[in-house]
């Protein structure tokens, strides 16, 4: 069962990431298999899965780095984001 | 916490043909990946169960019919979509150019106006 928010460990852990998604979201699904692949360790969040005040607080989160409020949302580093399925655009700043 | 939703594979393949059926006779083309749009249809399935319809599975929506009804399958945003970008949102539906592969998908911003997102 997809868990509203979670830990995915990896052999990568150079960077904090934070992954913002949509469980019923095919580029939110592809955007963490390409994670996944490349052994990255992620924080994650399901906004859909979420109610209240926790859904409204991770929206929250989710439009200071991205006023659009679209999903995916990739986090690095508390620093810079990820908008949309780039898996090149993430490789450069994950430096993979 | 939220009740998991599971449609089973006979009830995703039923409806996919008969959006395929119905894309191809309003002039429409479904995206011919199939196991991509597989889980687009499973994901309209499971926001149908949510909320009663069938809303974007790509867009967070409220619960609200009045409130999402522009993110509603097929969206308000999609003819323009495929006009700007050779696919709506979610990448369900595509043009004739992604179909006869001279164009590829790519990323699509988010078109729906900021005040139409209710939260």
């Amino acid at each position: 069962m997809v868990q509203a928010r979670g830990y995915v460990s990896g052999a990568n852990e150079v960077h904090h990431i934070t992954f913002y998604g949509l469980s019923t979201c095919i580029w939110c699904k592809r955007t963490r298999q390409f994670l996944e692949d490349e052994d990255v360790a992620f924080d994650y969040i399901y906004i859909d899965l979420l109610h209240g005040s926790e859904r409204e607080e991770a929206v929250e989160q989710v439009r200071r780095w991205n006023p659009a409020t679209s999903f995916p949302t990739v986090v690095v580093d508390g620093e810079q984001s990820v908008v949309g399925f780039k898996p090149e655009e993430l490789a450069q700043i994950l430096e993979l | 916490m939220t009740k998991e939703i599971i449609i089973p594979p006979e009830k995703i393949d039923q409806v996919y043909a008969s959006l395929d059926q119905w894309a191809e006779s309003t002039g429409y083309h479904l995206n011919p990946n199939r196991e991509f749009t597989w889980g687009l249809v499973e994901g309209l399935l499971i926001n149908r169960e949510r909320y009663g319809y069938q809303a974007c599975p790509c867009r967070l929506a409220v619960g609200d019919k009045e409130k999402d009804r522009d993110i509603i399958c097929p969206c308000e945003y999609r003819d323009p979509d495929l006009r700007d970008w050779g696919a709506c949102y979610c990448a369900l539906y595509v043009s004739d150019e992604v179909l006869r592969g001279e164009k590829t998908i790519q990323p699509i911003p988010e078109r729906r106006p900021r005040e139409k997102q209710p939260f």
